[in-house]
């Protein structure tokens, strides 16, 4: 299997202001860089409805969030549609956004999560702490090979780094 | 205070970030009352100190990833003081205008479709498996639809105006950094007549849901109160700017034009020992009397009149059912809400035709100066930005006041009357808590703006009695 003609979405989302928070876009803003084909890359605060769209464009879906409390340096695992209600309002979670898009706008894009675990979150900083910055070197090379062949599910483990 | 006990209901389903409900009860079981905790993030003013005040208008869009535009556009105005910029180019107030109605649209759209359609369309006393946003799809699955596309189509606006959504960089202190192209515009132009036709939609649903359950809805979790928002020199509702303009519940005025460069002559806070959020009040009217409302309920109370045909069409129609008087059914705001819909979509009509957006006159500068204010009309209601800079640049002093803050008092008692209507002994029934939410959901609080990392907390209720102990606790 290889990328050649898969269509990608990456969105990184948290708050940068929020110290690890910052995980997701900073994901985002490095594999933009990369200015990989076939690979759009969007990042935003948090998810939101909006992204349905963008969703339904693609063959396949990168979410990538900070972790509070999740394995290190990161996790991987597929996201299955599931329609349920958030207790946030104008965000909302990546499940339910995959089962919006796929409902509403007839979407069969694949959707995975890379959970980049941080640290620290409850204050006020627009820096990621050392050892979150190891795990987000890590999670970008991991998802680099992962890119090359698109052949996602292989990948996927609760505990990728335990279990490569 | 006798012998109470406390029901906590935290946190709220379907508002932004942490809250919860206490209803405090007396020793017979009845409702003393009621206290919305919310659990603000604070801390982000010392943030903002020492950083250079052409920065701010960049970073504090990390206070709140719900709004981040209406905090970008509060900061930048602040800035225009600061750098001595009275009177921005057509080009650059323009084009932030376009931003803000973006926003405003997109905002209004969201909550309307995707948070409080389930309570119009299925009813309070539904089963909430089918009163949510999921119910929608299956049932309605073009409003759903709509709700997606109009909050691309707002989001579409920010991202030609704003530049990127996690870093917007549009506005500068004294303009803006950009002008609209010609292709921006005409991607825009070209769905705008589809987006007018949807809003003239969801005005309608809150309209008729309004005016179909108006004897019930008139008791819902309402009463009097003041409004205050920005209104134009000539009485218009306008959402970038103006002067202040309060009102009682009758219409009088309390004041009218009021420079906000000098609001801390009218506008205090004050701080209470059971929330971490402040409680603003009219200096005037003092701390019992001087609450009031912001948002669109408020905006359209206060407005003498709306400059674009249909919304002030649907003003006067939305005016007569008080008799001209102010509004204070607190589920009107949804039908204020889409009134405020139509406007914004007429608005970026009218200024995505406007060539002035073309315009290569970006920026002005003026005599430096070491405090400024800047307000702007946010979704939720009237937002207060105030910084003090020092002669190296940096920001010493910065005092954010925050729409939900505002609305603080009035969410308080609406949830008292709803729980003193409809709580029965201690029992939290779905029917109550049901109604909590919608109570509160009028407002669209932004209840804080935490970290959403994963792994959150579920809905929990919790009963506590007077020593403070949970003797009860029921999550979802």
């Amino acid at each position: 299997m290889s990328r050649q003609g898969k269509r990608v979405l990456i969105i990184g989302y948290g708050n940068p202001g929020r110290l690890d928070d910052g995980l997701g876009p900073e994901f985002a803003a490095r594999m933009e860089k990369l200015n990989l084909e076939g690979v759009t890359v969007d990042s935003n605060y948090q998810l939101a409805v909006e992204d349905a769209a963008a969703i339904a464009e693609h063959d396949f879906v990168i979410f990538a969030d900070a972790d509070t409390t999740g394995a290190e340096p990161f996790h991987f695992e597929a996201v299955v549609p599931r329609s349920h209600m958030s207790f946030s309002s104008h965000s909302i979670s990546a499940d339910a956004l995959m089962a919006m898009a796929e409902d509403l706008l007839s979407s069969r894009a694949e959707a995975y999560m890379l959970g980049i675990r941080g640290y620290e979150f409850n204050q006020f900083g627009e820096r990621i702490s050392p050892k979150a910055l190891e795990n987000l070197d890590r999670a970008l090379a991991f998802m680099k090979l992962a890119l090359e062949d698109c052949d996602f599910g292989k990948y996927v483990t609760r505990n990728t780094a335990e279990n490569r | 205070m006798g012998d109470t006990s406390r029901i906590i209901i935290e946190p709220v389903t379907r508002v932004e970030g942490h809250g919860k409900v206490s209803i405090l009860l007396d020793e017979n079981g009845q409702v003393t009352r009621a206290r919305l905790h919310i659990v603000e993030f604070r801390g982000f003013e010392r943030f903002i100190q020492g950083r250079p005040y052409w920065e701010v208008p960049v970073t504090v869009q990390r206070l709140c990833g719900i709004c981040p535009v209406s905090h970008h556009l509060a900061a930048a105005k602040a800035m225009d003081v600061i750098v001595g910029a009275d009177k921005l180019t057509p080009t650059a107030e323009k084009m932030r205008r376009l931003m803000h109605y973006g926003q405003i649209y997109q905002s209004h759209a969201l909550h309307f479709f995707h948070l409080v359609s389930p309570d119009l369309l299925f009813g309070f006393d539904a089963d909430p498996a089918v009163r949510n946003i999921i119910g929608v799809i299956k049932k309605y699955p073009e409003l759903a639809v709509q709700g997606v596309m109009m909050r691309k189509y707002g989001q579409e606006i920010i991202k030609v105006t704003a530049g990127k959504k996690i870093h917007g960089t549009g506005a500068i202190p004294g303009g803006i950094n950009k002008n609209l192209s010609i292709s921006e515009r005409d991607f825009l132009l070209k769905d705008i007549d589809q987006q007018i036709e949807w809003s003239r939609g969801a005005l309608k649903i809150a309209k008729d849901y309004t005016v179909e359950h108006l004897d019930e809805l008139s008791d819902f979790g309402s009463f009097d109160s003041n409004h205050l928002s920005l209104i134009r020199a000539d009485g218009a509702m306008d959402l970038y700017d103006g002067g202040l303009r309060a009102i009682d519940a009758e219409g009088n005025t309390i004041f009218d034009h009021v420079d906000y460069q000098g609001y801390t002559d009218y506008i205090a806070e004050e701080v209470k020992d059971w929330s971490y959020m402040k409680f603003p009040f009219m200096k005037q009217l003092g701390t019992e009397q001087g609450w009031y409302r912001v948002g669109p309920l408020s905006r359209v109370n206060t407005a003498d009149f709306i400059d674009t045909p249909e919304a002030e069409e649907a003003r006067i129609e939305f005016m007569a059912l008080t008799g001209g008087k102010p509004n204070n059914i607190t589920m009107a705001y949804h039908w204020a809400r889409m009134i405020e819909v139509l406007h914004s979509a007429e608005k970026i009509r009218d200024l995505l035709n406007d060539t002035d957006l073309q315009g290569e006159d970006l920026v002005v500068k003026g005599e430096r100066r070491f405090e400024g204010v800047g307000l702007i009309e946010a979704p939720r209601g009237t937002l207060f930005h105030h910084y003090r800079v020092n002669e190296d640049d940096q920001v010493t002093m910065a005092n954010l006041i925050v729409s939900t803050t505002s609305n603080n008092v009035p969410m308080n008692l609406a949830v008292e009357k709803v729980a003193k209507k409809y709580l029965s002994g201690t029992e939290i029934t779905e029917g109550l808590l049901n109604r909590v939410e919608v109570a509160i959901r009028a407002y669209d609080p932004c209840l804080s703006c935490a970290t959403h990392a994963l792994g959150k907390m579920p809905l929990t209720v919790s009963v506590v009695d007077h020593n403070g102990q949970v003797i009860n606790r029921r999550s979802t």
